[in-house]
């Protein structure tokens, strides 16, 4: 397997991840630096799921880097309905372009698919299992708000099913950070999870907790992420644990001064609007960073003279 | 079911039975109740003629009973009984020519099973209509699939691809 393809957050060293957040740092400060780095590239988009914003970031980030995309379309109308596999669908557009971006509601599909392709795969979010992009931006909102070392995080809501969680973890547990896993005992992290940051971290910064109430004090960032109603037998029981799972100007109050308040989006009610303005939000600035992130990150992949050597745990 | 060579005589029974055959391998002291098992991750159901004989929950030594299976003809390697390790972590296999035992060893544990297992995760991509082959590292105390990352650590019998 070759080691350009990203695939999941535990492939990347705290090396791996500096390199990638400081060159996006480097292109946010200066993004027509990089602007015709990539004329002749095409990017193929292979979105088996609905997403807004992380297949918008990327078409976005690969013309500002001055190449195009090609997207598959929805699943509804493309050769997936005739039962295509999908090792098929992404041998077919690896003839294409010059690079993959997959969003697959199977768990591994982004893992099976690399095996097919010679063109570097960039896993957009693989059912429950993981979505590496999304933690690099969430990396470089935290670091640009608090620091990655020295970090104490609250991550609250869905941990049972939310991608975006575990690939944050994993990464997390190459820093400095104490982890809060605060959520229903429900929607509690998988212990596939737990086990994998005990192996990767001892287990010494990583905690459970089903109330925000007793770790908010101490927190540098609160991580919400949405609890879904599909996830609960009826609507009374989740009405019941999600409201407790919500945040707002009240709760606040017993929040540091300090506390960066993030959210992959989009939200529903998790997080109150009146929060929105005040200096603890940062999730719109955190979408926003998805840009120089995978820009970042597409550069890296895409190029030659760059690369990252993140090793697989193959 | 049946075993020619069933003799429940006590400490000798593990020997008659090994004598028995003239080429192939016998696997020995395996689990109770696990010999179908062993049978299902070798993919051998008889179908290709083979010479087969189980016997099930025979008095055993080290175990209070054992399941053994002996396979005339043919001689199995360690890569192909080491998956056993993960069913049948006892089981001893001796390779027999012309009645004698001329290798006898223990399974030892992969790092890697592959085709053998299939994934219990319904999400999983390879539980679908994918041309891939199944995959899982073993743990100390399970197996975990490559692609999914699901961890299975008790039946692990009822994950043999059969």
């Amino acid at each position: 397997m070759r080691h350009d393809h990203l695939i999941t957050s535990k492939q990347l060293s705290r090396g791996d991840i500096e390199t990638v957040l400081d060159y996006a740092a480097e292109i946010d400060a200066d993004p027509s630096a990089v602007a015709d780095r990539h004329t002749d590239t095409l990017l193929g988009l292979l979105f088996f799921e609905p997403s807004t914003r992380t297949k918008m970031s990327f078409e976005t980030a690969m013309k500002r880097l001055g190449g195009d995309v090609v997207d598959m379309g929805s699943v509804d109308s493309s050769s997936v309905k005739k039962g295509e596999t999908l090792a098929d669908t992404v041998r077919v557009i690896e003839g294409y372009a010059d690079g993959l971006v997959l969003r697959h509601p199977k768990q591994g599909a982004a893992t099976m698919a690399s095996e097919f392709v010679d063109v570097p795969l960039v896993n957009a979010g693989d059912g429950a299992g993981h979505h590496p992009t999304q933690t690099m931006l969430d990396l470089y909102t935290i670091r640009e708000n608090a620091g990655l070392d020295d970090l104490t995080i609250g991550i609250m809501g869905d941990l049972k099913y939310g991608r975006t969680v575990h690939s944050l973890a994993y990464a997390l547990t190459n820093f400095d950070a104490q982890q809060h896993f605060i959520s229903p005992e429900s929607l509690q992290l998988p212990r596939e999870v737990v086990y994998d940051l005990h192996q990767q971290q001892d287990g010494t910064g990583i905690k459970e907790h089903d109330s925000l109430e007793e770790v908010l004090p101490s927190l540098d960032v609160l991580y919400v992420t949405r609890i879904q109603r599909e996830r609960f037998p009826d609507e009374n029981e989740y009405q019941k644990v999600a409201g407790e799972y919500q945040i707002d100007a009240e709760t606040l109050e017993a929040a540091s001064d300090d506390l960066t308040v993030m959210h992959p989006l989009p939200r529903v009610d998790e997080i109150a609007p009146e929060i929105d303005e005040t200096h603890h939000a940062a999730y719109f600035e955190q979408a926003h960073n998805g840009v120089p992130v995978r820009m970042a990150l597409l550069d890296l992949l895409l190029s030659d003279d760059r690369g990252i050597r993140g090793e697989t745990d193959e | 079911m049946s075993d020619d060579h069933d003799h429940h005589d006590g400490n000798d029974d593990h020997e008659l039975r090994v004598s028995k055959i003239r080429d192939g391998t016998v696997i020995d002291h395996v689990r109770g109740g696990q010999a179908l098992n062993v049978l299902a991750i070798l993919g051998i159901d008889g179908t290709n003629g083979e010479e087969v004989s189980v016997g099930m929950n025979v008095p055993s030594n080290r175990f209070a009973r054992k399941d053994i299976v002996k396979v005339e003809g043919r001689e199995l390697s360690q890569d192909e009984v080491d998956v056993l390790s993960l069913i049948a972590p006892d089981a001893t296999i001796n390779i027999v020519r012309d009645y004698d035992v001329v290798e006898k060893h223990r399974v030892e544990r992969p790092d890697v099973v592959e085709g053998v297992l299939s994934c219990p995760n319904a999400g999983c991509i390879t539980t679908g209509d994918e041309p891939v082959t199944s995959r899982f590292s073993v743990l100390e105390d399970g197996v975990r699939c490559s692609y999914c990352e699901t961890i299975v650590r008790d039946e692990i019998a009822s994950l043999i691809d059969t």
